[in-house]
């Protein structure tokens, strides 16, 4: 019995954790921006950690059941209501047949994680439910859900009769400002040296254009390009490549003022020149980030990275340990 | 080729062959690209390759970032030894230049362009230094072209053409780029054309659209069944200038299920061409030809 959508909210799509092994064709992974909340969602309810679930970005939709469901919404801080009344987030709790699933209005974070026990259980497109809308692929015809869509359920594992949660301190808070770790490299070179210092020096803030293909940063110092004469086929502009592949997490910075970060619906490549990339550790980071949040680039090495993965992955384990 | 090689973040290792575009590089690409491919490393995710550079994505929780750029630069000198030999596919794409749509959109967004004043095709005829659009046509549609990069989004193919650097057709993007472009339009920017797989932004410029999808995500298209992606990298297209009835025939074909792409099976060798660059291309087309 499906979920019956009342209202969509901003750009509510269906997400799971992705599909890998096409992006040398322009098909990028997809998938939860905030990987951690998704898999969070799913271990509440009892569902497999990759299940497909909604995201919802700065707003959430209104959803009325039509059969009893255990729900639970992780990442954002937007809290679910069942027919006004408020629930916990970061907790599994039921919603009856006939009830409906809204959301108060956003306290911290952007993107919320709304997940049922058995699954959002629409056809997989490439091995993934993911959204992908440049693509017209997976979801709902490929686009985000709208009103008066039907969201078919799987069958859940039955298993889990709800109230579970996730404690405080296993909740990555989403902060008033944040600091991303990268990497440099790719062009980096490209870059003269005092103006390279300027981009991790300078405070900057996430533009209004930040969405599931990246996040566009503005406010700091313009990035100045070393002189050359421009390769065959590179183009004219200093920040202009000959088109590459771009890494997910790659910051491109276009013209040398507004640095993108790529996210999971990345484009796959193009031509301009990127300076480093986020480490994997911080890029559940971005997706909670409003617009107009005050952020930092902090360099890192590789050592560094990998450490900072251990510690997501050990995050991750501990909040399994808690809801197995 | 001097290789550059970086990683990008923890989970990427990306290699730039040439700063440059050339053929030379393009292949550099595919053949270190397809040996990395075989060897099956354990921990490698994607494999990408790019007009003159290539990009690994892997999970550093399977195999360590050094061990993984070892084995890359280990295979790089191994494809160097190889003979650049390409056994790959010719196809025949239709295009109806000039046509309705695109130049609807190119008015649409002249103020973001070099010349408001001319059409893509006038501007582009013109700062190649041909004397007509009639004559930039035939340069565009002549020799064949290969897939040097699929991607951007799904299922766009970057083509570098097949001739000499000096017949090479350079056009500059538009100075900003527009919201929209229509589906299946063939465009032009730096050295490179491709062909837009779904409607979208762009920078390119419009020359003309072709009536053959070359991505459906429903796979309802005849030829797009097995997969929804019809071009991979090391493809030869030879563009075929075609009028409004054969562009309308075409679609109509199209949705009948009834449209087959022209498609040869050809071997091709770098060194040939280079030898003999308008022999060897014009081999190619009566591989595509021949029945």
């Amino acid at each position: 019995m499906p979920i019956e959508v009342i209202s969509a909210g901003l750009s509510t799509t269906i997400q799971d954790l992705g599909r890998p092994g096409y992006y040398h064709l322009g098909i990028p992974v997809g998938g939860a921006m905030d990987r951690l909340a998704l898999r969070a969602a799913n271990l509440l309810v009892g569902n497999p950690e990759e299940a497909a679930c909604l995201e919802a970005v700065f707003m959430g939709p209104e959803l009325r059941f039509t059969q009893d469901a255990l729900v639970a919404v992780t990442g954002a801080e937007l809290p679910p209501l069942v027919d006004g009344t408020e629930m916990e987030g970061w907790a599994s709790f039921p919603v009856k047949a006939g009830q409906v699933l809204g959301f108060d209005y956003l306290r911290s974070g952007a993107r919320a994680y709304i997940a049922v026990a058995g699954g959002i259980d629409t056809p997989p497109a490439l091995g993934s439910r993911s959204t992908y809308a440049i693509g017209s692929l997976g979801g709902i015809d490929g686009r985000p859900i709208a009103p008066g869509d039907r969201l078919p359920v799987g069958a859940a594992s039955g298993a889990n009769s709800g109230g579970r949660r996730v404690p405080e301190e296993l909740r990555r808070a989403c902060g008033a400002c944040c600091e991303l770790r990268v990497m440099t490299g790719l062009y980096w070179h490209r870059i003269v040296e005092d103006s390279a210092r300027g981009f991790f020096d300078d405070t900057w803030t996430v533009a209004p254009e930040a969405d599931r293909m990246g996040y566009r940063f503005q406010g700091g110092r313009a990035l100045r390009f070393v002189d050359r004469e421009p390769p065959f086929g590179a183009g004219s502009d200093p920040s202009n490549i000959t088109d590459a592949c771009y890494p997910y997490g790659s910051i491109q910075v276009p013209s040398g003022t507004e640095p993108i970060v790529l996210h999971r619906d990345a484009v796959s490549g193009g031509g301009y020149c990127m300076i480093g990339t986020v480490i994997s550790a911080d890029m559940d980071l971005i997706g909670q980030l409003q617009p107009h949040t005050e952020t930092r680039f902090v360099e890192v090495d590789m050592e560094t990275a990998l450490r900072a993965r251990r510690e997501r992955q050990e995050m991750l384990a501990g909040i399994r340990n808690r809801l197995s | 080729m001097t290789m550059r090689y970086s990683f990008g973040g923890d989970e990427h290792v990306f290699v730039e062959i040439s700063e440059a575009m050339s053929l030379e590089a393009f292949f550099k690409a595919l053949s270190v690209t397809n040996a990395i491919r075989e060897e099956g490393l354990k921990g490698i995710t994607e494999i990408c390759p790019a007009n003159a550079s290539f990009q690994v994505k892997f999970d550093p929780d399977l195999i360590r970032p050094d061990d993984l750029l070892r084995e890359i630069r280990r295979l790089d000198e191994v494809a160097d030894q190889a003979s650049p030999m390409l056994a790959t596919r010719i196809v025949e794409i239709p295009v109806l230049y000039r046509d309705p749509w695109t130049h609807e959109t190119q008015m649409r967004f002249r103020e973001r362009h070099q010349d408001p004043n001319s059409t893509d095709l006038e501007f582009a005829a013109a700062i190649n230094g041909f004397a007509s659009v009639d004559g930039f046509i035939d340069a565009h549609s002549g020799a064949p072209w290969f897939v040097s990069m699929v991607g951007f989004v799904s299922g766009l193919p970057f083509l570098y053409q097949m001739v000499d650097r000096s017949r090479q057709i350079q056009v500059p993007k538009y100075l900003r780029p527009r919201t929209d472009t229509p589906k299946l339009t063939v465009g032009y920017g730096g050295c490179f054309s491709c062909i837009y797989s779904v409607r979208g932004a762009g920078g390119y410029q419009m020359f003309g659209i072709t009536p053959m999808p070359i991505y459906d995500p429903e796979q309802r298209t005849s030829y797009l069944k097995d997969f929804m992606v019809f071009f991979r990298p090391g493809d030869i297209v030879k563009w075929k200038r075609i009028s409004r009835e054969e562009y309308d025939e075409c679609t109509a074909r199209v949705e009948a299920g009834r449209f087959e792409p022209r498609v040869r099976d050809v071997v091709f060798s770098l060194e040939e061409f280079n030898r003999d660059m308008d022999g060897t291309n014009r081999r190619l087309e009566e591989t595509l030809h021949a029945n």
